[in-house]
């Protein structure tokens, strides 16, 4: 036994140095993401150490728990992962349904230059930054001249404009819609390339038997595309402590902190600004342990969904 | 399509009524979609003060180059911004697309003995992250904080893009690089004179891909190296603009007079940002043709199998 298994072992480095050409290749740049990806892993330490930069990493003080003791007692924390939850929950909802639907919509157009077209111009958002988009978001929002209060005056819906980007009350909407906006396009293409797997004849055999439009929608299309509607389901869900910080970060302000303060602006606040690194880090360990499992916890379930395991 | 030569489909209401709604969203989704780009284009191209009186839509009122020209011609930070925002798109990927090449042929070997080893420690990368502060720390400790180089090495190897790449490299015939390598050929020869011609569509979409990536980010930039403004991009100069014009007028105009424009000619903080969007989305704009031909690809091939 011993014998096979250290055999096994040489076997194992021989190959190695015969494989010395593919480490040349490979190695560095497994340097490189070990440095850049796990190293800061190593700095978790600083969670349970009261940092100090004057004494630096090593020399900061060990504080035990006393960090997250403080996390949890911190008022401020829970706000923020309510609202990272809440966020991430409308853009689920939003994100998810928008994109069903617009494949769905797009699907049924029998004409193919306005559905390249109709594609084409819907994906455009998604390539710019979130700041060009926020910037968008606010020229368009603005209650001097933007367009949505032009034209929600002009339809009579609202009296006079209003201030959208300062007001607490629609910044979940805000941050919702405008993220439609920015990913509708790109989110639809994977249920439309389900939907090309959809054998024609079954939409054949539903017309011969009279059916309707939105009948066909309801029975054969959504049915079709179902294990792929429950699969980036899950897959999404597993992202839910992820509220987008960018977006969120660019859209809030002063006006509407309250709300738009998630875990990541929180920690990003604590941190950069306050210089509280250990407290920034015990809070940035809560949210990556939670993420972790609960993506990982997706993948699985997914992979049994799925059977093999999605994308 | 194939319905109608069968004579079954006739055309009722109900067909009419949906395909006339359907139609009226799809064009809704567009025209929400484009209206925003070309509302700021009208306003870059507005005389900056004639703007100031709103009321513009689709087209400029009182036309001007000025707003560019400010931007592009005089020798601000700006234009300093957009050099360093090509700079890193360029180098990044050009760098990124190298590295995710070598790193995924020989992940693509099936016999690579730290084959299976090295996807899991690259695909674990895509579920966890150290957190913004031990990631912060990590670039000061190596001396990336205020230097060109934070921008191009952290994000070098992109695990998801390593295995879009290897799971390309994997449907290349075998027989190819056993040919090859009867005739003696290195794993370096192999990789340079036959996969990476025949790699060519992936190449130009990862290419694509991390250069609107390196030409949309900010974010690094307002982190580490926002200190020292000869490495400031474009992203980050418009988000800087944003932030403080939506908090007050005067402080925007401090802005804008901060990067030496406003006591140069007649520009408002408002045109500026106006400009400044246009000029960021151009880039895109022209990588588009070739972005949407292969990205559907890029989605589909996602391949990220453990």
């Amino acid at each position: 036994m011993n014998r096979v298994a250290r055999s096994k072992k040489s076997r194992f480095w021989e190959q190695l140095v015969q494989q010395r050409q593919l480490l040349v290749l490979s190695v560095p740049f497994i340097i490189l993401v070990f440095i850049f990806n796990y190293v800061p892993i190593w700095g978790w330490i600083l969670a349970f150490k009261n940092y100090n930069p004057g004494l630096g990493f090593f020399k900061s003080p060990w504080v035990g728990l006393d960090n997250f003791k403080e996390v949890f007692t911190d008022s401020n924390f829970y706000r923020a992962l309510k609202n990272t939850l809440a966020i991430s929950s409308i853009k689920l909802v939003f994100n998810f349904t928008s994109a069903i639907v617009l494949a769905v919509l797009l699907n049924e157009v029998k004409n193919i230059i306005f559905k390249r077209t109709v594609q084409t111009i819907s994906y455009l958002p998604y390539f710019v930054s979130w700041v060009v988009a926020a910037n968008i978001v606010f020229m368009s929002l603005s209650p001097e001249d933007g367009i949505v209060n032009h034209l929600l005056v002009f339809l009579g819906i609202l009296k006079e404009p209003i201030p959208f980007m300062g007001m607490k009350e629609y910044f979940y909407w805000v941050v919702a819609l405008s993220s439609v906006w920015k990913t509708v396009g790109y989110s639809a293409i994977i249920y439309l390339a389900a939907m090309t797997g959809i054998d024609p004849e079954i939409y054949e055999s539903a017309d011969i038997d009279g059916a309707g439009r939105l009948r066909k929608i309801f029975a054969i299309t959504i049915p079709s595309i179902m294990p792929t509607i429950k699969i980036l389901l899950v897959l999404n869900i597993g992202w839910i402590m992820n509220a987008g910080f960018e977006q969120v970060y660019l859209l809030g302000n002063a006006s509407v902190q309250e709300v738009s303060n998630t875990l990541e602006v929180y920690v990003y606040n604590y941190a950069l600004k306050y210089f509280r690194y250990s407290f920034g880090t015990a809070i940035g360990i809560f949210n990556s342990i939670v993420a972790f499992v609960l993506i990982t916890v997706s993948n699985f379930v997914s992979k049994k969904v799925d059977g093999e395991g999605v994308l | 399509m194939r319905v109608k030569t069968k004579g079954l489909s006739r055309i009722t209401a109900e067909d009419v009524i949906f395909d006339t709604v359907n139609y009226i969203i799809l064009i809704f989704l567009c025209v929400a979609t484009l209206y925003p780009f070309l509302n700021t284009l009208a306003i870059s191209l507005n005389d900056a003060t004639d703007a100031i009186r709103g009321n513009i839509y689709l087209w400029p009122r009182e036309f001007s180059w000025r707003n560019y020209e400010m931007i592009l011609t005089e020798n601000t930070n700006i234009g300093n911004a957009l050099f360093i925002s090509a700079a890193r798109a360029v180098a990044g990927a050009g760098t990124s697309v190298l590295a995710c090449l070598m790193i995924a042929y020989t992940l693509s070997r099936k016999n690579f003995v730290l084959r299976k080893f090295f996807i899991k420690f690259l695909v674990l990368t895509m579920y966890f992250s150290g957190g913004m502060i031990p990631v912060y720390l990590l670039m000061r400790s190596l001396g990336l904080i205020n230097n060109f180089l934070v921008y191009i090495l952290p994000g070098m190897v992109g695990a998801y893009n390593v295995m879009i790449m290897r799971s390309y490299i994997e449907g290349i015939p075998e027989s190819l690089v056993e040919a090859a390598k009867i005739d003696g050929a290195s794993e370096y020869r192999i990789l340079f004179t036959i996969i990476m011609p025949i790699s060519m569509p992936v190449i130009a979409t990862i290419i694509l891909f991390v250069a609107v990536g390196q030409w949309n980010s900010w974010f690094d930039t307002m982190l580490y190296t926002s200190s020292r403004q000869e490495l400031s991009t474009l992203q980050f100069e418009l988000q800087k603009l944003l932030s403080s014009t939506q908090t007050m007028t005067s402080s925007s105009a401090d802005a804008a007079d901060a990067m030496g424009l406003l006591d140069k000619g007649i520009v408002t903080p408002n045109s500026l940002r106006a400009a400044m969007t246009i000029i960021a989305t151009v880039p895109i704009l022209f990588s588009y043709p070739f972005l949407q031909k292969y990205f559907v690809q890029g989605l589909t091939l996602g391949g990220v199998k453990g």
